[in-house]
């Protein structure tokens, strides 16, 4: 009796284990000809107005193909799907399309198809993340008000012709408008994704190279090559794989195993290995990003006369050289000026336009803070999430920097918070009593992206609360001209005032970094630190 | 004994009330998530206006207590800022942690008792220093760093294993993983069934048995073992539900795409639907493992009745 019983619990035990494990094994589908990348699991569900960081954006770079797109060498806005975008007066544009443009669901690309998207991305109640990318659309203020319910349901200044044409009307003159357009929010959408958008965002549909196989959110993205696809950038490999992993150690312990083929983040522990280990495989090269630390300017202590002195003092207190190579291993590179070096000449960056501010200058920076009354209250706290991105290391070292020019330990601390989620409130609350990190990664690779929404008066993500009248006159003339190297010039003397208020101390611009098996070749990263998937070959 | 699981049972209910209601205020804490959402760039403010409408994020704290509690009730857990329901979730999280944590607890108790058993009747020789030894090291390594270092030699320099495991999360892939989860319990396993062999190994029962002429495994699988394995079978039942709690580590190391990385998520994001979901099911697991161990008493001594 007694051992019969031992037998139930054991039998008991075997069954429940059964179940549990249930279907284990069997991994699907071949790998030939399908590049496994690693991949992090995106913050919102895959729409294209919806979607605001890397994560996901890499995602609608392959599966989506816009009006324009940001060459991946150079950067520079091409047509794609818009055959030309006319303007006479920098205000009401006139887009024609191409045609052969189709959904990989046979749904023609259509001017509908881009008014639909925009209008469904514009308007308050589908609560996309993007939406102030449409504010410049005569008609944002009734789809989008600032509180309460929207008036109008589509944007006024959008207007179907035909099949093929559609006109925009801007509400203020935005000569570098059509530049914007290859950001992943202008993206079109097929029918579908109106009529069943729940199935439409469990299995994407687009108009890109590559097509949705099968999508198990939160672990593995299977997407394949579109045979059909009538663009002439089509993936050079049979498909993509895009796993999630939680630990990018994990994801490069995966790469050395033969079990992964790219990373496009190294993981700042194996930086000092990964020459060793990958040898020409490893890249490394500059990307869309600056590193800031910015200013309360809203802060009284901050405010008051002199302490743009205090400000640019503690700017040259930095030993940026040093921090780039001992800490980060020269994947960041000393900045000069506000923008990036991506850019290029021609777009806007300028090395060195942040003058003597922006050099090592030990005796100078100590006289400047004197001069200037000092640090409020003698010292300052640098704020930095601390859940993230291993900030720490570098805030240490860069307060670290800053202590031994002026000659005081206690002049500079790190001041971690929790989580980012807390960080950003206390952003967006203003309640930073002190410089805090900030980064910026461009949406199209223009200088007014890096100048307007980060320094401008209420821009969207001043959150500094920086206002310079002469700043906001100079960017909205920069705006209207229509002569693109004029309005360049006219940026660059808006970064000049930068300069001499430095409501933000450049740091350093961000490279992207990235490794991949002796499986793949022609492996690259675009400007925004994105590989360029459809390029890569399996040998 | 009916009556005893039927009193048991109830007695869960306001320990998953009260465990709920603190996880659920203790998430609240962390502040707003809705900035987040928006990364670096200042949440546009109407747009996030909606989002925490949406997400009753702008109705006092009791209230939105109360509306959870009243999805919870009617099998709803909430929905996670990606879009995905948070029972669709569990579904893919739970059966791949449970899976890792069955690896584990088996690892644990075959190693962990045979090793006890032969360093309890051998106590004070060589073999069972070794085994105290080594369980003394095992001890100290926390979990990530034999989790790394196992992964770098078996998966990378030795290729037996894969480094990671694939999202389906076959058992033979976590047998690695769960090794390395069972590591710091089966050091305690061995320990406590040692303690209690040596202890029970002259008891008059065991004497009693070998004069009655047993032969010497009888007399250590029936009676010598089953009369030590009370408080290991304690231990491994509170496991269980310390497991599945702590695999976020291990988890992490392997790339699994269980419960922890599913906690490690929510947290990161403050997503309190996640994070109370999930850790109120690990309540219950914890509070049914507990009930099982009780009832394994039973079992494995007779004299204890329940009433």
């Amino acid at each position: 009796m007694r051992r019969a019983t031992c037998a139930q619990w054991g039998a008991c035990a075997v069954a429940v284990a059964l179940v549990a494990t249930g279907c284990g094994g069997g991994s699907g589908a071949s790998r030939s000809g399908v590049v496994s990348a690693s991949w992090g699991d995106p913050q919102n569900p895959l729409e294209p107005a919806n979607t605001n960081e890397v994560q996901g954006g890499k995602v609608l770079e392959m599966l989506f193909r816009g009006l324009k797109r940001y060459n991946p060498k150079t950067g520079a806005a091409e047509n794609v799907i818009a055959d030309r975008i006319e303007t006479k007066d920098s205000q009401n544009f006139t887009v024609t399309l191409k045609g052969g443009w189709t959904f990989s669901n046979g749904e023609k690309v259509t001017a509908k198809s881009f008014v639909d998207a925009w209008n469904y991305g514009a308007l308050l109640s589908n609560k996309q993340k993007n939406a102030p990318f449409f504010q410049y659309i005569d008609g944002f203020a009734q789809v989008h008000p600032d509180g309460g319910s929207p008036q109008a349901k589509t944007l006024s200044g959008l207007v179907v012709k035909d099949d093929r044409t559609f006109t925009v009307k801007l509400n203020q003159k935005f000569s570098s408008w059509p530049d914007t357009l290859g950001y992943s929010a202008f993206m079109p959408l097929p029918q579908a994704f109106f009529r069943d958008h729940d199935a439409w965002i469990r299995k994407p549909v687009g108009n890109g190279p590559y097509t949705v196989d099968s999508y198990e959110k939160g672990s593995v993205l299977r997407m394949r090559k579109w045979g059909a696809y009538p663009g002439n950038d089509p993936a050079r490999n049979g498909g993509i794989d895009l796993r999630v992993y939680t630990d990018n150690n994990t994801a490069y312990t995966d790469l050395q195993a033969g079990n992964l083929d790219l990373v496009d983040d190294v993981p700042a522990a194996q930086l000092k290995n990964v020459q060793a280990d990958l040898g020409g495989r490893y890249i490394n090269q500059p990307a869309g990003i600056i590193q800031t630390l910015t200013f309360p300017m809203y802060d009284k202590r901050w405010s008051r006369p002199g302490t743009d002195k205090v400000r640019r003092g503690l700017s040259m207190a930095i030993d940026r050289d040093q921090i780039t190579r001992e800490i980060f291993r020269k994947t960041r590179t000393p900045a000069t000026d506000w923008t990036s070096p991506v850019l290029g000449k021609e777009g806007g960056y300028k090395a060195g336009l942040c003058g003597e501010a922006c050099e090592f200058n030990p005796a100078k920076a100590k006289q400047l803070i004197k001069e200037g009354g000092g640090l409020p209250g003698g010292r300052i706290a640098l704020t930095y999430n601390a859940d993230t991105g291993s900030h720490k290391d570098w805030i240490d070292a860069l307060c670290n920097s800053i202590n031994k020019s002026l000659g005081d330990d206690q002049a500079c601390v790190g001041d971690p918070v929790g989580t980012f989620a807390d960080f950003r409130n206390k952003i967006t609350a203003k309640r930073m009593s002190g410089p805090f990190r900030a980064g910026w990664q461009m949406d199209y690779p223009l200088i007014q992206n890096f100048l307007q929404p980060l320094y401008y008066t209420n821009a969207s993500s001043n959150d500094g609360k920086f206002s310079n009248a002469s700043f906001d006159k100079l960017v909205n003339e920069a705006n209207a001209d229509t002569d693109p190297q004029k309005a360049v010039r006219t940026f660059q003397d808006a970064e000049k005032i930068l300069a001499s208020q430095m409501p933000a101390i450049p740091l350093w611009y961000q490279n992207g970094s990235g490794g991949y098996s002796d499986r793949i070749s022609n492996v690259s990263l675009n400007p925004f630190s994105v590989p360029v998937y459809n390029e890569i070959k399996v040998n | 004994m009916g009556r005893y699981v039927i009193r048991r049972l109830l007695q869960m209910i306001p320990v998953f009330i009260g465990s709920t209601f603190l996880i659920f205020f203790m998430v609240y804490a962390l502040g707003d998530p809705v900035a987040a959402m928006f990364g670096e760039r200042a949440p546009d403010p109407a747009t996030a206006a909606q989002i925490r409408r949406d997400l009753y994020l702008d109705e006092p704290l009791w209230k939105q207590y109360l509306h959870y509690m009243g999805q919870i009730f009617q099998g709803n857990f909430g929905t996670a800022f990606n879009g995905q329901s948070v029972t669709e979730l569990m579904a893919s999280a739970f059966p791949v942690t449970l899976r890792l944590t069955l690896v584990a607890i088996v690892i644990e108790m075959v190693v962990g008792i045979v090793l006890g058993v032969f360093s309890g009747l051998r106590r004070g020789r060589d073999i069972d220093t070794t085994v105290l030894v080594l369980t003394l090291v095992v001890v100290s390594i926390p979990t990530f760093v034999s989790g790394y270092l196992l992964q770098f030699v078996f998966g990378v320099q030795w290729a037996w294993a894969a480094p990671s495991v694939a999202p389906e999360a076959p058992l033979n892939e976590l047998l690695l993983p769960g090794l390395v989860l069972a590591l710091v319990s089966l050091a305690y396993v061995t320990r406590l069934t040692r303690t209690s062999i040596a202890e029970n190994a002259r008891a008059d029962y065991v004497r009693t048995a070998l004069a009655k002429g047993l032969p010497r495994h009888r007399v250590i699988t029936r009676h010598l073992l089953r009369n030590s394995l009370i408080p290991v079978v304690t231990f491994i039942g509170t496991d269980i539900g310390a497991l599945m709690g702590g695999a976020i580590v291990t988890e992490r190391i392997f790339n699994i795409h269980g419960v922890g990385y599913q906690l490690y998520q929510g947290i990161l994001r403050q997503n309190s639907p996640t994070v109370v979901g999930f850790v109120t099911i690990l309540v219950l697991v914890f509070l049914l493992a507990n009930l099982l161990v009780d009832l394994l008493y039973a079992v494995l001594d007779p004299r204890i009745r329940y009433a």
